[in-house]
């Protein structure tokens, strides 16, 4: 299941609704994404996420399929918010729900890296200084690539 | 065709979306984008680095070889920051 929203969320609620009336589900794996209030060494007051509608939702609902084609998965949840949110608040939330911990976990973290680096989502800091656009980072593509197969 | 644009080619542009109608040659991705810049410094600033470029057809990320047809809806932005 996908959400794109702007509204804040209730991770406890989230889970519990996932799981319920699902008892083949032995573990669950969660990542939440928070705002951070610093970053490149300047202090951030509050940040902007601008997406692509409809195409946010499809990407999102695509990389959720391969995370079931590839992992044992009972269920999955992904929540991203799009909107002005200050340091502190939840932007994301990516939960999988499977027999084993560890399809949980990998399929977890797999999500997470694609979405980093495929879902149209952008984000705009404010400082003091005024807006100022994220840049991707390297990294992130690093951590996606390892998903690929050989 | 419909054309987006995202994040700071939105800014940098001062449009989201508009309705183009590209002359005849222009017939890929690659030809919008050499094409673009001639609608003014706006567009030609904005487009300036490539490699800093995504482009999406129809809602599905496309390489710069794509073929695009008058009904499309084509987006640029810069690459993906969320998460």
């Amino acid at each position: 299941m996908i959400r794109v929203q702007e509204n804040d969320f209730d991770v406890g609620l989230e889970l519990k609704k996932l799981t319920a009336n699902n008892h083949s589900i032995g573990g669950v794996a969660s990542f939440l994404g928070l705002v951070r209030d610093i970053a490149s060494e300047e202090n951030i007051t509050a940040m902007t996420l601008e997406h692509y509608p409809g195409m946010t939702e499809k990407l999102l609902s695509e990389i959720e399929q391969e995370a079931h084609q590839r992992w044992d998965l009972d269920a999955s949840l992904i929540i991203h918010r799009y909107g002005r949110m200050e340091p502190g608040e939840q932007i994301v939330l990516v939960v999988t729900c499977s027999k084993h911990r560890k399809d949980a976990f990998e399929s977890c973290e797999f999500l997470m890296d694609y979405l980093k680096t495929k879902a149209p989502f952008w984000k705009l800091e404010e400082t003091s200084k005024g807006g100022k656009w994220v840049d991707a980072r390297d990294s992130d593509d690093d951590a996606a690539t390892r998903w690929l197969k050989g | 065709m419909k054309i987006l644009y995202f994040a700071w080619l939105r800014t940098s542009i001062g449009k989201s979306t508009e309705e183009i109608t590209p002359p005849a040659e222009v017939k890929t991705i690659g030809d919008l984008l050499d094409w673009l810049p001639s609608l003014g410094v706006n567009y030609s600033t904005a487009l300036e680095k490539r490699d800093l470029l995504r482009v999406a057809v129809n809602q599905e990320y496309a390489e710069l070889d794509h073929t695009i047809n008058a009904g499309d809806e084509i987006a640029l932005f810069p690459p993906v920051t969320g998460g």
